[in-house]
């Protein structure tokens, strides 16, 4: 571990840190474009999130630590997938520690935090809602845990840089086992954040909601916490996804600045066409019932056992 | 309504439709719903006033509606601590709510088991009665603490779900109490009357002529056709034919407050069921028809717009020509966002099935309106007592029989599309002439009725004049009334999210049935 490599590491993660939530005033905007509405301001989940931070928390009565204690494990949850998540280079020191499988582990350990806390205070919502996120929580992981077996197998290595360097040096050519398992990773990431058609950011009805139901009783600097996290998550999956299925254009090594400095425009543009290919999927999407997400996310694995099953016998 | 049977006989009322007056003995007002249910009516409104000072107790009306027109059952309950009047509800389910307010208005109560207070919430003390006459308003009392029995399920895994009464969007206040097992409602149970407001108390304070701009703000999306029943009220106690010009104004504005609440309500549908695209563009076709409307009108929803008498504005040719140049582009919009609705298959999914009022049920319960003519109850009031403008306009009834979410959201395209069709033909038809006439002196304690098929159903207002040209007792009814129970019934079965998009599709008024 050469101090470079950590700085390329530090880089990366206030990168993480300071991109996410323009991802998602992206995001907002570009559905708002789409929808013939004039889009809010670019920069509103900043001014959000400094918004939340300065106002004075208010918390139930009869909430316990644990309550209190979730918007932090749920963001240091997050900011350590941002850690292992290959988006500028891949000589990431902190990878070494976590593999793929440890990744998936990391948002499981957010969810069943963020669902213990909705339940602590003891409202129908809460409840209501930490139920659905386990019910949803429990189709897209194995999933997930599926698509990036199906990379791990072409790479044979389950560490996510090693898989970026072995999928970036291939030569370019349409690979169909990757081409299912990125139909089933978008798939996947609508469902993991909270998006239409499984569940709808913004939505104000209390009873139809996932997401929203289990933050419903945060405020000030825990909800700031906790939106910069859902935003964090959104900006991990994506990196994920472009690492997994477009990875050219991340530095190889740590040495050559150069190319990591390229790799920031080029990031901003897939993350860019990302954000607008999400916005579009959801504006012409409308959102299901809940119990169509079985179907939804048991057709997401479907596809993920497909391409390793395509990888296998094809060995494509 | 043929009550010869039971020796009963009618008086013919005021009113714009037919209407007759049937005073019954206490005896009889349940064989007389028997006698009207057995042909084919249903009822339309259950109110009480006090007539302490003139009959020595209280009366309580009961008006019924079948393809003759209107009947006003009435019965005089004494003043005595145990006199009850006999259960309507056993026969129309819609009445148990309106007998319950009845008491917590008037202390008037019925032979009904379920004796639960529904407009009281403790805001007032509970042995007082607002509407009666020797009420004293002006005493500022502590609101105290109501304890509502719900109604609970019990069972393995069954447990409640309480919402409201303030909500994450802002809309009316009312609380929902869900009984669920998993996702599915096991059972549904309003409480509303969170915005009582005392405006049938603050009616008998009004001069007559004073009462429509009240009465135009008992519900605000149907401001149009409150006003408009209110003056027909007033006009039939004062035998008055109003100019044919007012008359096709008024069904002017009443069409344009239909397209603006259907245009509003699409969009809403769209955006329930997470479709937000749908919400976006229908809001901007509402806004430029409101937009219209406060250029000709002088008011976004034409509030006071519709007086006693005729119309306070007339309509300029230039306004005329705008209204028929945008009636033709929503239109062809609409028919494009249509196409869109029922080719996308995911909000087709949320729709189909959803949340459905078999026609038995809306038979049995009463439904009116919009929502009923969805689920196959055939009536409006604009095809089946065509009175002028509506005799000349042809006006063809939207229906469907599906009852679900769909069935609600078709009927509105039609009606829509019909509306914006009717915009045009009256526009083009429009009579020269005056737009207002005064109206004469009206003679005290007769009853007149005013009823009008707004947006959300058929509107009755029955009024009661006072001497020296003030209101005695001015009873404003609107179609949410009937339709609320009905809601409770369509979302059993269905599961736990689909409930807004359900309550959506029926968008009944909080403030029409809690005055």
């Amino acid at each position: 571990m050469t101090a470079t490599a950590l700085l390329s590491q530090a880089v990366q993660l206030a990168l993480a840190l300071a991109l996410a939530p323009l991802l998602v005033g992206w995001v907002n905007q570009c559905r708002a474009w789409l929808s013939n509405r004039s889009a809010p301001p670019l920069l509103l989940p900043y001014r959000t999130i400094r918004k939340l931070f300065m106002k004075d928390a208010v918390v139930a009565s009869n909430a316990s630590p644990l309550f209190r204690l979730t918007p932090y494990v749920v963001f240091g949850a997050m900011c350590c997938a941002a850690a292992i998540v290959p988006s500028l280079a891949t000589d990431l020191p902190f990878a070494l520690a976590a593999d793929t499988i440890a990744l998936v582990g990391l948002f499981a350990l957010a969810r069943v935090f963020i669902a213990l806390a909705a339940m602590d205070i003891g409202t129908a919502f809460g409840s209501l809602g930490a139920r659905r996120e386990m019910f949803v929580g429990f189709l897209a992981e194995p999933a997930l845990l599926m698509v990036l077996f199906t990379a791990s197998l072409i790479s044979g290595s389950t560490s996510l840089p090693s898989i970026v360097d072995t999928l970036a040096h291939r030569e370019l050519a349409i690979y169909p086992s990757l081409a299912f398992a990125g139909v089933a990773f978008t798939m996947v990431s609508l469902a993991e954040n909270a998006r239409i058609p499984v569940d709808n950011p913004a939505t104000h009805l209390e009873l139809t909601m996932i997401h929203e139901a289990m933050v419903l009783e945060y405020s000030a600097r825990h909800l700031a916490l906790i939106e910069w996290a859902s935003a964090l998550k959104l900006f991990n999956y994506s990196c994920i996804g472009l690492a997994l299925f477009f990875p050219f254009g991340i530095a190889q090594g740590s040495e050559n600045w150069a190319a990591i400095a390229l790799a920031v425009p080029v990031l901003v543009g897939k993350l860019a066409l990302g954000g607008f290919l999400l916005a579009l999927i959801e504006t012409v999407s409308a959102k299901m019932r809940i119990f169509r997400a079985p179907e939804f996310l048991g057709t997401a694995f479907l596809l993920a056992v497909l391409a390793m099953l395509v990888h296998l016998l094809l060995g494509s | 309504m043929d009550f010869s049977r039971l020796g009963l006989s009618a008086a013919t009322l005021a009113s714009a439709v037919p209407a007759v007056r049937v005073p019954v003995g206490s005896g009889q007002l349940v064989p007389a719903c028997r006698v009207a249910h057995e042909q084919g009516a249903h009822l339309v409104a259950l109110w009480a006033s006090d007539e302490r000072d003139r009959v020595g107790g209280t009366l309580v009306r009961v008006a019924l509606q079948d393809a003759s027109g209107l009947a006003v059952l009435e019965v005089a309950v004494p003043d005595l601590p145990d006199a009850r009047y006999g259960d309507v509800s056993a026969v129309f389910p819609a009445a148990a709510r309106m007998q319950r307010a009845a008491f917590d208005l008037v202390g008037v109560a019925s032979e009904a088991d379920d004796q639960r207070p529904w407009a009281w919430m403790a805001s007032w003390p509970i042995d007082r009665y607002p509407l009666r006459r020797d009420f004293e308003a002006s005493p500022k009392w502590e609101p105290g603490q109501e304890d509502y029995e719900f109604v609970r399920v019990a069972g393995d895994g069954v447990h409640e779900i309480p919402v409201g009464p303030v909500h994450a969007g802002i809309i009316e206040p009312g609380h929902f109490r869900f009984q669920i097992v998993g996702e599915k409602v096991l059972r549904l149970e309003e409480r509303l009357c969170y915005t009582h407001k005392g405006i049938e108390k603050r009616f008998e304070s009004m001069a007559l002529a004073d009462g429509c701009r009240l009465a135009g703000r008992v519900s605000g999306d149907s401001t149009v056709a409150y006003a408009w029943a209110y003056s027909q009220a007033l006009e039939a106690l004062a035998g008055l034919a109003v100019p044919p010009r007012a008359l096709w104004l008024r069904a002017l504005a009443l069409e344009r407050e239909r397209i603006a609440n259907h245009l509003g309500d699409l969009g809403y549908l769209g955006n329930d069921g997470g479709f937000a695209f749908g919400l976006a563009q229908f809001s901007r076709l509402r806004e430029e028809v409101v937009r219209t409307n406060l250029a000709a009108f002088g008011h976004r929803l034409m509030m006071d717009l519709v007086v006693p008498g005729g119309v306070a504005r007339d309509l300029d040719r230039d306004h005329a020509a705008a209204m028929v140049d945008e009636a033709k582009r929503v239109a062809a919009e609409v028919a494009t966002l249509r196409g869109i609705y029922d080719e996308h298959d995911g909000l087709q999914d949320r729709f189909r099935t959803c949340g459905r009022v078999t026609p038995e049920l809306a038979a049995r319960l009463g439904l009116v309106g919009m929502a009923a003519r969805a689920s196959g109850q055939a009536r409006d009031l604009r095809c089946d007592f065509a009175a002028a403008p509506w005799d000349a306009l042809a006006v063809r009834k939207a229906g469907a029989t599906g009852g679900d979410v769909a069935a609600r959201v078709a009927v509105r395209f039609d009606e829509l599309a019909e509306s914006l069709r009717l915009v045009r033909s009256i526009v083009d038809h429009l009579p020269e002439g005056d737009v207002r006439t005064p109206v004469p002196d009206v003679p005290p304690h007769r009853l007149g009725l005013g009823y009008v098929e707004g947006w959300r159903g058929p509107v009755l207002v029955a009024l009661e004049a006072g001497p020296g040209g003030t209101i005695r007792r001015c009873h404003p009814h609107d179609p949410s009334w009937a339709n609320w129970p009905v809601l409770e019934h369509a979302v059993i079965g269905n599961i736990v999210p689909d409930f807004p998009l359900i309550n959506k599709s029926f968008n009944l008024s909080y403030s029409g049935q809690d005055l």
